[in-house]
């Protein structure tokens, strides 16, 4: 199970730019660290983050080996309507882990 | 004219170098400052917002442990219904029953041994950090006030023995960096005072929330002294000794660390 905080105000006025935050608990190992006998650690990291405003896609990120762990992305989308924000975050191996939050706009 | 043995001038020059073990001079209460003052402005940010902040992920995961617990057995919450505000600035602590120091992952553990008919949980686990960081959060903001006092008062002066006590093939102790030499700098880095009030922390060199043991094993490392193991007698001892001379510094726990 992996954890999940995000920050999306309840309410914006029609037209206002709205600042959404997503932290997601994941190792993002790299794959080229070695471990404490000498191992090479597989590579294990998140490579997407989508966030849909009602089933559009209105901010994407492809994420490589050197993002930091449990990673957070802050960024910014129009209220345009009342609606949901989905998060939704797929790693290398297909396993995806999402969040959703409610949206209303006056 | 005698000579003097050049043996009895070594041993009096290290005498004058070493202090003896009753005279510990530490660090001025009054210029007493918390690891947050050592961080870069943009780290002190990543600390103060709680949503960038990631040791929130384990104050969540711990909220959630509270209230709910395995097997049937009786959840935190439904003895401690009031929350634990201000509780973990207080420990290390005696535990009236048994009579032995316990820190504050001791101590949950000890609940759940006895209260709880639970398993103990390992160090450095997701769950005990979840725990121990939900607990700690609580009294984020209230100043650390331990008892030195009774009990306790052996265990203080062995924790600051410990701290006082050259160790490693540096032959370096805590009082040389951080009551000596704090705000230089060591390498790449500032050294701070040492101060244990932002643990659990999520410590930006392990990518992830760590305990005050497992920073301490750090430094006994960093000195190549051999680590002691977590949850040593002597560790707890050095714990409530930090926390005695890190009074009045604010909880911040979970604080971001280098």
């Amino acid at each position: 199970m992996a954890g999940i905080r995000l920050s999306v105000p309840q309410t914006a006025r029609k037209g206002e730019v709205i600042e959404l935050k997503a932290l997601i608990q994941h190792p993002m190992e790299s794959g080229y660290r070695r471990g404490s006998r000498g191992e090479q650690i597989p590579r294990n990291i998140i490579t997407r983050f989508e966030c849909l405003y009602d089933g559009e896609i209105v901010f994407s990120a492809d994420f490589h080996p050197a993002i930091a762990a449990d990673p957070f992305l802050t960024f910014y989308t129009r209220a345009v309507r009342s609606g949901t924000l989905a998060f939704r975050w797929t790693d290398q191996h297909g396993e995806m882990w999402s969040d959703t939050a409610t949206l209303t706009v006056t | 004219m005698k000579k003097r043995s050049p043996a009895l001038a070594i041993a009096a020059f290290l005498a004058a170098c070493t202090p003896s073990p009753t005279d510990h001079a530490g660090l001025p209460s009054a210029d007493v400052r918390s690891g947050y003052a050592f961080l870069t402005a943009e780290t002190q940010a990543m600390q103060d917002d709680s949503f960038a902040n990631p040791g929130y992920l384990w104050v969540d995961r711990g909220s959630d442990l509270f209230e709910s617990a395995a097997d049937g057995a009786p959840s935190c919450a439904s003895c401690h219904s009031e929350g634990l505000a201000g509780v973990a600035a207080t420990y290390p602590a005696i535990d009236e029953d048994s009579g032995d120091l316990l820190n504050l992952e001791g101590r949950i553990n000890q609940c759940l041994m006895r209260h709880q008919n639970l398993p103990a949980l390992a160090y450095e686990s997701d769950d005990l950090l979840a725990l121990t960081a939900f607990v700690a959060n609580q009294s984020a903001g209230m100043p650390a006030s331990v008892s030195i006092d009774g009990v306790a008062a052996s265990h203080y002066r062995n924790g600051q023995d410990y701290f006082f006590t050259r160790r490693g093939q540096f032959n370096l102790s805590c009082h040389q960096c951080h009551d000596q030499n704090w705000g230089k700098r060591l390498r790449g880095d500032t050294i701070s005072q040492g101060h244990g009030n932002g643990f659990p922390a999520y410590r930006l060199e392990w990518q992830t929330l760590g305990s005050l043991q497992r920073r301490i094993r750090d430094c006994d490392a960093g000195v190549r002294a051999e680590p002691k193991a977590f949850g040593d007698p002597a560790y707890i001892d050095l714990e409530l000794y930090l926390s005695s001379r890190a009074s009045g510094l604010e909880i911040e726990s979970p604080a971001i660390r280098r």
